[in-house]
C-alpha cells in the first residue's frame, strides 16, 4: 500500500467520524422542523399541559413540567456528587495511606462501569421502598436525585483526582514547611490550586446527570407534573422522550426530537463550558 | 465553619489548639465520606450478588425467555447483545484506528480540518445517549430503511463510542517515542509500513484501554438501543432481526412485567460480571501481548 493512498484512508476515517456529530444534528433538525413550525417556540411553554396527538392542532404541548424535573433531578444530584466527589479526591490523595488509595481509586472506576439501568434498577427495588415507608409513594424527586448523584459520584472524583494529582509537588512542600495543617494544606493550597480542574469535573458532570434517561426514568414515577416536595414524582425531558417514542407519530414525534435536540444544546453547552476551562481534551 | 484568621492560615498560639481540633474533625469527615461511598458501592453491587446469584444457573443463560421472561434464561437475549457488540465494533474499530492514526500521526497540529475535527469529537462524546437514540431512530431504522434491527443497534452505538476509541489510540500514539518514527526513516521504511510495523503495534495498550472502554459503554448502554435494536426477545436469525440487549431486558423486566424482579436480578449480575471479566482479561492479554512483543 503506497503512502499516499494510506494517507487519504486515513483521512476519510477522521472525516466521516468528524461528521457523525453533524449528521445527528442535521437529523435532529430536520425531525424537529414540523414540530417547530406548526408549533412555534412559545407552545411549549403557554400550553395549558402535556397531553400531546399527531397533530399540533389536537394536542397540548406544555413541556415546562418535564424541564423543571430535568433541573430539579440535575441540581440535586450535583449538589451532593460534588462535595463528597471532591471529598474522596481528597481522600485518596492526602489522608489514605497509599495501599487504602489505591483500592479506593479502583473502586470508584468500578462503580463508574455499572450500566446506568443497573443503578435504575437497584433504585428501585432497594431505594424507592425505603423511601416509600418514609413518605409514599417512593417513585419521586428525591429517588431520582440520590440514585443520579451516585451515577455522577465516580464522574466528579475521578476528574478530581486528577485535577490534585496535577497540583505542583512545589506548593504542598511549602505548605508543609510553613508548618500547615493537613487540612489547612488541603483547604488553602491544594483545592485552590486544583480549582479549575475540580469546576471541569463538576460541569461534566451535570452534562451527564442532565442527559441521563435510565436511571432517572426508573425511579422518578414520571407523572408530568411540577412537584411540590422532593416526595413528589418528576418526569424528566430524557423520560419523558423514553416513554412516548414508541408510540409516538406526526407532530408529537417531531415535539420529542425538539426536546432531544434542546438537550443536545445544553449538554453541547456544557462541555464546551468545561473545555474551556480545562487545556486537556474532556470526555464526560 | 471557619474563621477569618484560620482560613488565612494565619495560626497564632492562641489559635493553634483550635486548628488541631478542626483538622481531627475534618479527618473524621473526610474518612466517613469515602467510607459512605464504599458502603453505597457494595450496597449496590451486594444486592445485586446477592438477590441475582440464586437464579444463576447454566440453563438460565442458555434458555429462551418464557412468559414474557419471567421464567426460563436468557439465551437469546445474550445472543443479541453479542451480535449488537460485534456490529459495534466491526464498525467503530476501523474507524477509530484509522482516525486516530490520522489525527496523531498525519494531521499537521496547525491543520484546521484537523483541529474541526477534535472539536466535534468533544461534541460527540458528549451527546447524551437518548439522543443517539433518537439519531438511530430516524436516521438508521426510518432513513436508512433498517427497521428496528441489531444492525441499527449496533451502527447507532459505533456513533457512540467513537470518540473515546480516537481519544484512546491517539494517546497510544502520543506515547510511542519520537525515536521509533526517526529509525523507521533512517531505515528507509514507508509511512503504510513504519505504522504497520511500528507504530501499531507499540501503540497497542492505548487500542485496548480504548477498546475495554468502548465495550463497556456499549455494554452498559440501554437508551440509545429501546428504539434502534428493539424489545423483540426471540432469537435473532438474521442482523436484520430485532434483538433485545441485556440492559434492555433488565429494564423492560423491572418497570413493564410484574414478578419479572428475580430474573432481571439475575441478568443485571451477568451483565456486571461480564463487563468486569471483559475489563480484566483484556488488560490482562495487552500486557501480555506487549510482552511478548518487547521480547520477540
Amino acid at each position: 500500500m503506497s503512502d499516499k493512498v494510506l494517507a487519504w484512508a486515513l483521512r476519510a476515517c477522521g472525516i466521516v467520524s468528524g461528521a457523525v456529530v453533524l449528521l445527528i444534528m442535521f437529523f435532529l433538525m430536520q425531525e424537529s422542523l414540523p414540530a417547530l413550525q406548526r408549533l412555534g417556540l412559545a407552545r411549549f411553554f403557554t400550553d395549558a399541559s402535556w397531553h400531546p396527538a399527531a397533530d399540533a392542532s389536537q394536542g397540548r404541548f406544555n413541556i415546562t413540567a418535564m424541564v423543571s424535573g430535568t433541573l430539579l433531578t440535575t441540581a440535586g444530584a450535583v449538589l451532593l456528587a460534588a462535595p463528597l466527589g471532591v471529598v474522596s479526591a481528597v481522600f485518596s490523595h492526602y489522608y489514605a495511606p497509599p495501599r487504602v488509595a489505591r483500592v479506593h481509586r479502583r473502586l470508584i472506576e468500578l462503580l463508574a462501569g455499572i450500566p446506568s439501568v443497573v443503578y435504575g434498577f437497584w433504585g428501585l427495588v432497594s431505594l424507592v421502598p425505603l423511601l416509600n415507608a418514609l413518605h409514599p409513594p417512593g417513585q419521586s424527586l428525591l429517588a431520582g436525585i440520590v440514585v443520579l448523584a451516585i451515577m455522577i459520584l465516580p464522574t466528579v472524583a475521578l476528574l478530581s483526582d486528577a485535577a490534585l494529582a496535577n497540583v505542583p509537588r512545589s506548593y504542598l512542600d511549602g505548605a508543609a514547611a510553613l508548618g500547615l495543617t493537613r487540612w489547612r494544606t488541603v483547604w488553602g493550597v491544594a483545592l485552590p490550586a486544583a480549582r479549575s480542574g475540580l469546576f471541569t469535573g463538576v460541569l461534566l458532570a451535570t452534562a451527564r446527570a442532565v442527559g441521563e434517561t435510565m436511571a432517572v426514568l426508573m425511579v422518578c414515577g414520571n407523572v408530568v407534573r411540577l412537584p411540590g416536595s422532593v416526595f413528589d414524582p418528576v418526569r424528566t425531558l430524557t423520560a419523558n422522550i423514553a416513554l412516548e417514542m414508541a408510540y409516538a407519530m406526526g407532530d408529537h414525534r417531531s415535539a420529542l426530537f425538539v426536546s432531544g435536540l434542546t438537550l443536545m444544546g445544553l449538554v453541547v453547552l456544557l462541555v464546551a463550558a468545561a473545555g474551556v476551562f480545562s487545556r486537556e481534551r474532556v470526555y464526560a | 465553619m471557619l474563621d477569618a484568621t484560620a482560613q488565612a492560615g494565619l495560626v497564632g498560639p492562641g489559635a493553634l489548639p483550635r486548628g488541631r481540633s478542626l483538622d481531627a474533625f475534618v479527618t473524621t469527615a473526610v474518612w466517613l465520606g469515602a467510607g459512605l461511598i464504599v458502603a453505597v458501592f457494595f450496597w449496590i453491587v451486594g444486592d445485586v450478588f446477592v438477590h441475582g446469584v440464586g437464579g444463576l444457573s447454566w440453563s438460565f443463560l442458555i434458555d429462551s425467555p418464557t412468559h414474557a421472561g419471567r421464567g426460563g434464561g436468557i439465551g437469546p437475549i445474550i445472543v443479541s447483545t453479542g451480535l449488537i457488540l460485534t456490529v459495534c465494533m466491526a464498525v467503530s474499530v476501523p474507524l477509530g484506528v484509522g482516525a486516530g492514526a490520522w489525527l496523531a500521526e498525519f494531521c499537521p497540529s496547525t491543520s484546521l480540518l484537523g483541529a474541526s475535527v477534535r472539536r466535534s469529537l468533544d461534541m460527540l462524546a458528549g451527546v447524551p445517549s437518548i439522543v443517539f437514540g433518537l439519531f438511530g431512530n430516524a436516521f438508521f431504522c426510518v432513513y436508512l430503511g433498517m427497521g428496528f434491527s441489531i444492525l441499527s443497534g449496533g451502527l447507532t452505538l459505533a456513533c457512540m463510542v467513537l470518540p473515546i476509541l480516537i481519544r484512546s489510540v491517539e494517546q497510544g500514539f502520543g506515547s510511542v517515542p519520537g525515536e521509533h518514527r526517526r529509525s523507521a526513516a533512517a531505515l528507509g521504511m514507508t509511512r503504510a509500513r513504519t505504522l504497520a510495523h511500528v507504530l501499531l503495534p507499540a501503540a497497542t495498550p492505548g487500542l485496548m484501554a480504548g477498546l475495554v472502554l468502548g465495550i463497556g459503554r456499549a455494554m452498559a448502554e440501554t437508551a440509545a438501543l429501546i428504539f434502534t435494536s428493539g424489545y423483540v426477545d426471540r432469537m435473532p436469525q438474521s442482523l436484520a432481526d430485532s434483538g433485545r440487549a441485556m440492559s434492555v431486558h433488565i429494564y423492560d423486566l423491572s418497570m413493564n412485567v410484574a414478578g419479572g424482579e428475580p430474573n432481571a436480578y439475575t441478568t443485571a449480575l451477568v451483565l456486571v460480571a461480564s463487563l468486569l471479566v471483559i475489563n480484566g482479561a483484556t488488560s490482562a492479554i495487552g500486557q501480555r501481548w506487549l510482552c511478548g512483543r518487547s521480547r520477540g
